[in-house]
C-alpha cells in the first residue's frame, strides 16, 4: 500500500494500539533543557524508578541564560538555580550536557541538528514545541509536555493518536528578497494560526527542495504556529551532504547502509493526504506580522486589514490585538519606526542567517535610534561566525554580536524588550507579552529586519536589492 | 491534584476571546520554579495584574461577579509553547475543565495528564455558553465524563463531546499513561531488539 513519509516513519515505530485509543510509539532520541526537565526528573524519583535509555538523551541550557558575560555565575537566582537544576540531574542520571561554557551549547533546535544527533527516519521528541524544526531532516519530531517528558525518560514511549496529514507544495521560483521565513510566514498567514491543528504537516514541490538544509529547519520550525503537530520534508542529497561528516553523524560502511535507508523515506506516489494545499512561490512576497499571533501578517508593503474584512465574530480579538500592538486597521506597515532588532532564535540563527544578515549590512551603518541584537543558536555558530569575520561586518555596523541561547526570543532571561517598544524579530512568535510584558514584536525574515536596522523603519528589502 | 474526574457541576468563568496562548495564561518569566506546585498565582498574569501588582479590574478573572471550576474560551484555547506549566497553572487555580470551540494539540494532551478537562463543543453551543453566563452569572453548567455531555442549567441547552475511550477510562479512574507504559515494559525491550 502507498505510503506518506510520516507513515513509513511512524509505522516503524509503533509497539502497539490500544483498542480505540492511542499508539505506543517509541521514541529515539529525546532533548532536553532546563525549563522543562526539573518536573519530570522529580516525578520518576518520586515513582522511585530509573531513567529507562538515558544514552537517548541529549541535554542543553539555553532559555535561562545569559547572552552576555556567560563565563560570570547567572545573576538572576531562579535562572541559576533552574539550570544547575539541569547540572546536577544530568550528572546524577549520566545525561550528555551541553551546557554553558561548552563548545556544543546553544538553542536546542540548533545543536541538535548541526552536531548530527538529529537523523532521518527518526522518531525525536523535546519538551519544546519547536521541535518540529528536526523535522527537516525526515524525522517525525514533535514538542511534548512535561509529563510526557517523563514518560519518554522512563519508558522512551508515548501515547499517541495518529494525526491528520497535510501537505503543502510549494512550486516555482522564489522572488528576489524572499527567503524560506517568507515562505513560512505567507503559509501560516493564509492558513491560519490555528488551520493545521491535528495535522502533521509534509513539505514539498521544487521551491522546498530548492532550499538548503538551514532554510528547510525555518520552514519546518514554525509548523506549530499553525497549530501543527510538526512539520517535515523528505530527505534528499540536501540532507545527506549536510549531515555527512557532522560529530555524530554515522561513519564508513555504518554511513552508507543509513544513506541507503533514508532513501526511502519519501511519499509514495499514490499516498493519500487528509489535505492538500498547493502554493506559488511567485506570488510570496517578503512577509512581516502586525497582529499578536502569527496567523497576522503580511506583505510589507502591503496593508493591515481594514475593519471591513474582518468577521463579525473576530472583531473583538482583532481590535484586541491591533491596540496591543499601536497599530491601525487598514494602515499601511511600511515606514513604521522600529526600536529594535533581533536576530536570533531556534527559527533564525544559524550561520546562513548571519551571513545573509552580514552580506546585506557590510559597509552600511544601523540606525541612529535602533538596538540591534544578533544572537547566535550555538556556540559553533557563533565560532563560525568570528572565524568569517562577520563579527567585525555587525562591529562596524554598531550591531551587538551575543553569546548563544534564547535571548529575547521569550522574555525569560535577562534580555527583554521594554514596554511599548517596536522590536523587528527574526523569531517565530509575537504573543502579546512574548519578548516582555507589552513588548510588540513584529515577526520577519533576518533579510527583513536587516534592512530596518538599517533605516530605522519597516521597509521592503526589494528597494535595496 | 486532584485524580480522576467524572461529574463537575459548577458555575463558570468568560472569557471570550480567541487564541489563548500558553504565554498568556503563564508568562515565561513565571516558569523558573523547578516543582508543579504555585503556579496559579500567575495565571493569566499580564491580563490580570498592571505592571504595580495591582488588578486590572476589567479582566474577567477580577470580576467578582464571576466564579467556578469551569473556564470558557474562545477557539484555540492553548495554542502556542508547550509548557505544561499552563495546564498547572489552571488546575491550581481551582479550575477543573476547560470549555472551547478548539483546542490546541500540545495543550490538550497537557491538561489530560493533569486531570484538566477540556471540552470541545460547537461554536453555535459556546456562544450559547457565554449568552447563559453572562445573562446569569449564578448559572450551572454541568459536564459529565461518563456521559460525554455538557449541559446549561438555565436553558437545558445540551451536546455530546468527544474523547477517546482509552483517555476516558484513564480521567474516570485516575490512571496515568505512565502507570500503563511502564506495565508494558517487557513488550518496549523486545521492540528494541528488532528496531534498528
Ligand atoms: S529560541 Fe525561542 S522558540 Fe526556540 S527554543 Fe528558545 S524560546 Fe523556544
Amino acid at each position: 500500500m502507498a505510503k506518506t513519509l510520516f507513515e513509513k516513519i511512524w509505522d516503524r515505530h509503533v509497539i502497539k494500539t490500544i483498542d480505540g485509543g492511542p499508539s505506543v510509539l517509541y521514541i529515539d532520541k529525546h532533548f532536553i533543557h532546563e525549563v522543562t526537565s526539573p518536573q519530570a526528573f522529580k516525578g520518576l524519583e518520586n515513582r522511585g524508578l530509573p531513567l529507562f535509555r538515558p544514552e537517548s538523551i541529549v541535554a542543553t541550557a539555553d532559555h535561562n541564560v545569559p547572552t552576555l558575560d556567560q563565563h560570570l555565575p547567572i545573576k538572576e537566582e531562579l535562572s541559576r538555580v533552574q539550570v544547575q537544576k539541569l547540572i546536577d540531574n544530568c550528572k546524577k542520571h549520566h545525561i550528555e550536557l551541553y551546557g554553558l561554557g561548552h563548545p556544543y551549547q546553544g538553542i536546542v533546535h540548533v545543536i541538535g541538528p548541526e552536531l548530527g544527533i538529529t537523523q532521518p527516519g527518526m522518531t525525536i521528541v523535546c519538551g519544546d514545541s519547536h521541535t518540529s524544526t528536526h523535522g527537516a531532516f525526515g524525522a517525525i519530531a514533535f514538542g511534548i509536555g512535561t509529563s510526557e517528558v517523563e514518560m519518554v525518560m522512563g519508558t522512551q514511549c508515548l501515547l499517541q493518536s495518529k494525526p491528520k496529514l497535510m501537505r503543502i507544495n510549494v512550486e516555482g521560483s522564489l522572488n528576489k528578497g524572499v527567503v524560506s521565513k517568507d515562505i513560512i510566514l505567507y503559509i501560516i498567514a493564509k492558513i491560519s494560526a490555528s488551520g493545521a491543528t491535528g495535522y502533521f504537516v509534509e513539505y514539498a514541490g521544487s521551491a522546498i527542495r530548492a532550499l538548503s538544509m538551514e532554510a528547510r529547519m525555518t520552514i519546518c520550525n514554525m509548523s506549530i504556529e499553525m497549530g501543527a503537530r510538526g512539520g517535515m520534508i523528505a530527505p534528499d542529497s540536501t540532507t545527506f551532504d549536510y549531515l555527512k561528516g557532522r560529530e555524530f553523524a554515522p561513519k564508513g560502511a555504518d554511513w552508507d547502509k543509513k544513506v541507503a535507508g533514508w532513501k526511502t523515506l519519501f511519499s509514495d506516489k499514490d499516498a493519500r493526504f487528509d489535505k492538500e494545499i498547493n502554493i506559488k512561490a511567485a506570488d510570496i512576497e517578503p512577509m512581516i506580522t502586525y497582529g499578536t499571533n502569527p496567523g497576522m501578517g503580511m506583505s510589507v508593503s502591503g496593508h493591515i486589514p481594514a475593519d471591513s474584512e474582518i468577521e463579525e465574530k473576530e472583531k473583538h480579538s482583532y481590535h484586541k490585538s491591533l491596540d496591543y500592538m499601536g497599530l491601525q486597521a487598514g494602515a499601511a506597515i511600511k515606514g513604521k519606526k522600529v526600536d529594535y532588532v533581533f536576530i536570533g532564535s531556534c527559527t533564525n540563527s544559524r550561520i546562513e542567517d548571519l551571513r545573509m544578515v552580514a552580506s546585506f549590512v557590510k559597509g552600511r551603518k544601523k540606525a541612529e535610534h535602533v538596538e540591534v541584537w544578533i544572537v547566535p543558536g550555538s556556540k559553533q555558530v557563533e565560532q563560525q561566525a568570528i572565524k568569517e569575520g562577520i563579527d567585525k561586518v555587525f562591529e562596524a555596523a554598531g550591531f551587538l554580536l551575543r553569546q548563544p541561547g534564547c535571548s529575547a526570543c521569550l522574555g525569560m532571561n535577562e534580555d527583554k524588550i521594554p514596554a511599548g517598544k517596536y522590536c523587528i524579530s527574526t523569531s517565530n512568535r509575537n504573543f502579546e507579552g512574548r519578548q516582555g510584558p507589552n513588548a510588540r514584536t513584529l515577526l520577519a525574515s533576518p533579510l527583513t529586519a536587516a534592512v530596518a536596522a538599517i533605516t530605522g523603519e519597516v521597509a521592503d528589502i526589494r528597494e535595496f536589492i | 491534584m486532584s485524580k480522576s474526574i467524572n461529574k463537575i457541576s459548577s458555575t463558570a468563568i468568560p472569557l471570550d476571546q480567541e487564541n489563548v496562548d500558553t504565554d498568556q495564561i503563564i508568562p515565561a518569566r513565571f516558569l523558573k520554579a523547578t516543582s508543579r506546585d504555585g503556579f496559579g498565582e500567575n495565571l493569566f498574569r499580564d491580563w490580570r495584574y498592571n505592571s504595580d501588582g495591582s488588578p486590572k479590574k476589567d479582566f474577567v478573572l477580577n470580576d467578582p461577579t464571576y466564579s467556578g471550576k469551569i473556564l470558557v474560551a474562545g477557539k484555540n484555547f492553548g495554542c502556542g509553547s508547550s509548557r505544561e506549566h499552563a495546564a498547572w497553572a489552571i488546575k491550581d487555580a481551582g479550575l477543573d475543565v476547560v470549555v472551547s470551540s478548539f483546542f490546541a494539540d500540545i495543550f490538550k494532551n497537557n491538561a489530560l495528564n493533569n486531570f484538566l478537562l477540556p471540552v470541545t463543543v460547537s461554536d453555535g453551543f459556546l456562544q450559547k455558553t457565554f449568552a447563559a453566563i453572562k445573562k446569569d452569572p449564578d448559572t450551572t453548567i454541568d459536564v459529565n465524563l461518563e456521559a460525554q455531555t455538557i449541559t446549561l442549567a438555565a436553558t437545558g441547552d445540551t451536546e455530546k463531546f468527544e474523547i477517546n475511550n482509552y483517555k476516558k477510562t484513564c480521567l474516570l479512574n485516575g490512571y496515568d499513561d505512565i502507570d500503563y507504559l511502564i506495565s508494558i515494559r517487557s513488550e518496549i525491550e523486545n521492540f528494541e531488539k528488532s528496531h534498528a
